[in-house]
């Protein structure tokens, strides 16, 4: 359980938010050249990814509108905020952590999008 | 070879009485990783436990490993509801749980481990004209797939479960339910510990505090693994690791349709004899049976985000507690003891995959999600079959990675029983 700090309403307990999955997955451009295998990919495959990961979310129960957070899975810590449209934003910091105190040696702590300091 | 372990019986049990029990020889050893080995099954949790002991047991392939990152039976094997049942929806399905089913049936007697594996039944209950429709539905597949089942109507269900709330003036009332007598529960801790230990006897390494850092592929074959304890080589492996099979998947460029999150589960202080059966909603969301210690065994639902903290939200608990005290209005001043979550690695469709990859060798057995225990010794014997034969087994053979691309998915997310 964490809070949300929704752009529009400010912070809220998550219980109040719906989890829109990971975000910027494009749909395929052109769907006739589309391959069964690309398709697949666009609709299940996800990157599930242990550290950064940016994700939409929705103020379900309040506002209703829908922004990007960037949250560490491994510790669910939200490290940013940013609106639909917005490219990536870029995230320094130390290497996320597990609760455990896992060590970050392949664990997939270290994320591909996460530089460190 | 090893010394090969005693048996246990009520002659071994007097034996180490009359030594004070100090002379109990330990239920595996803790060897250090050889340099090389014809199979590595990445994760000791059940499901990869069975694959290496059916892998030795079936197919005689003995020069094997379980790489385990912290202990063995210590994710989700250790974070169960312990709910054993087999009354699955679609065909691919209800073979593969079936097949589970029926070795558990066998299980104590084949490893000589007391997993107290109990048939008290496993109720499904309807609380809408829909739930009635589904589950009878489901009943009658049930039946035509051989699998035991029968529909209780209200009057049966209170009788079958005496404490149950059957009043008709509750928000979600008791409309019927469906009960498999086969079904019921396991020690789940007992599983993982017996299946090590047959391992062990017939020869497999299970190296744990051994954490998989890199996975080695050479012209498209996995070649080993890179280990916090150095590096391991064999030309199969198979990764059995749930929640984090994403994680393992992603150091070899492996997508998968997974998310994993968090699934939460508690248990109250312990009563006498209460509740006699096991007890699941799917619309209200509760689920629960009662220990052989007298804990009530209580299971939440998953959040609905992806997360890897093995903690979850507390409204998820507060409302599946709200929903155990409607259908149980005399567990309302029942005292929580103990509270945790494991993560789950849910699939699309809420079916497993058990599957080769493009990579030759590698092969992943993953996509439980809320609902892996009961399938612990299927899982491993069709996977053991996969990695020994380069080769799906037909239970698992609808279980591909390929589903995904194909459209032939198999989906149980009604059978899945709680909807997450």
């Amino acid at each position: 359980m964490f809070l949300i700090n929704c752009p529009y309403c400010g912070e809220r307990e998550q219980s109040e938010f719906s989890c829109g999955g990971e975000a910027h997955i494009s749909r395929p451009k052109n769907p006739p050249d589309t391959s069964d295998d690309q398709w697949a990919d666009y609709l299940f495959m996800r990157k599930n990814i242990k550290g950064v990961q940016f994700e939409r979310w929705n103020h379900s129960s309040g506002c209703r509108q829908w922004f990007n957070v960037v949250r560490n899975t491994s510790t669910d810590e939200i490290l940013g905020i940013y609106n639909m449209g917005e490219a990536i934003p870029e995230i320094d910091g130390e290497n996320p952590k597990t609760p455990s105190g896992e060590p970050e040696i392949g664990s997939g702590n270290i994320s591909t999008s996460f530089k460190k300091k | 070879m090893h010394k090969k372990p005693k048996r246990y019986s009520i002659f071994s049990l007097i034996r180490n009485a009359l030594s004070y029990h100090e002379n109990w020889q330990p239920a595996w050893r803790s060897p250090e990783p050889k340099k090389e080995y014809d199979a590595i099954i990445i994760g000791g949790g059940g499901h990869g436990l069975t694959t290496a002991y059916y892998l030795a047991k079936n197919y005689g392939l003995t020069n094997i490993a379980v790489l385990e990152k912290g202990w063995i039976g210590g994710g989700n094997t250790g974070r169960n509801t312990t709910i054993i049942r087999s009354n699955y929806l679609w065909d691919q399905s209800a073979g593969l749980y079936e097949h589970a089913l029926k070795l558990w049936e066998g299980m104590s007697q084949e490893l000589n481990y007391n997993v107290m594996f109990s048939q008290r039944g496993v109720m499904n209950v309807a609380h809408t004209l829909h739930d009635v429709r589904e589950l009878k539905r489901r009943w009658h597949a049930n039946r035509l797939n051989d699998i035991d089942c029968e529909w209780l109507d209200t009057n049966k269900v209170k009788e079958f479960c005496p404490i149950i709330n059957t009043s008709q003036n509750i928000r979600y009332p008791v409309l019927g339910a469906t009960l498999q007598r086969r079904a019921g529960t396991a020690r789940h801790d007992a599983v993982a510990w017996g299946y090590a230990r047959g391992a062990d006897a017939m020869g497999v390494d299970i190296i744990q505090n051994c954490e998989v850092t890199s996975i080695n592929v050479k012209n498209g074959q996995v070649s080993g693994v890179e280990t916090t304890k150095g590096q391991i080589n064999s030309k199969k492996i198979g990764v059995v690791t749930a929640g984090h099979s994403s994680v393992i998947a992603d150091m070899v460029g492996i997508r998968l349709p997974l998310e994993s999150r968090p699934l939460q589960a508690l248990v109250s202080e312990p009563v006498k004899p209460i509740i006699n059966t096991v007890v699941m909603s799917n619309t209200i969301h509760a689920y629960v049976s009662q220990s052989d210690k007298g804990e009530l065994v209580i299971g939440a639902g998953t959040d609905g985000y992806i997360s890897y903290s093995q903690r979850g939200g507390f409204n998820i608990v507060e409302d599946t507690i709200a929903a155990v005290v409607e259908l149980f209005p005399l567990f309302s001043r029942m005292k929580m003891l103990r509270h945790w979550g494991g993560i789950v690695d849910i699939c699309p469709d809420a079916s497993p995959i058990v599957s080769k990859t493009h990579i030759k060798g590698l092969y992943f057995n993953c996509g439980w999600g809320t609902g892996g225990f009961k399938a612990t010794p299927g899982s491993g014997w069709v996977f053991a079959h996969t990695i020994a034969n380069d080769e799906p087994h037909k239970l698992n053979a609808p279980f591909t990675l390929n589903r995904f691309s194909s459209g032939e998915l198999v989906d149980e997310h009604g059978a899945a029983a709680v909807a997450h």
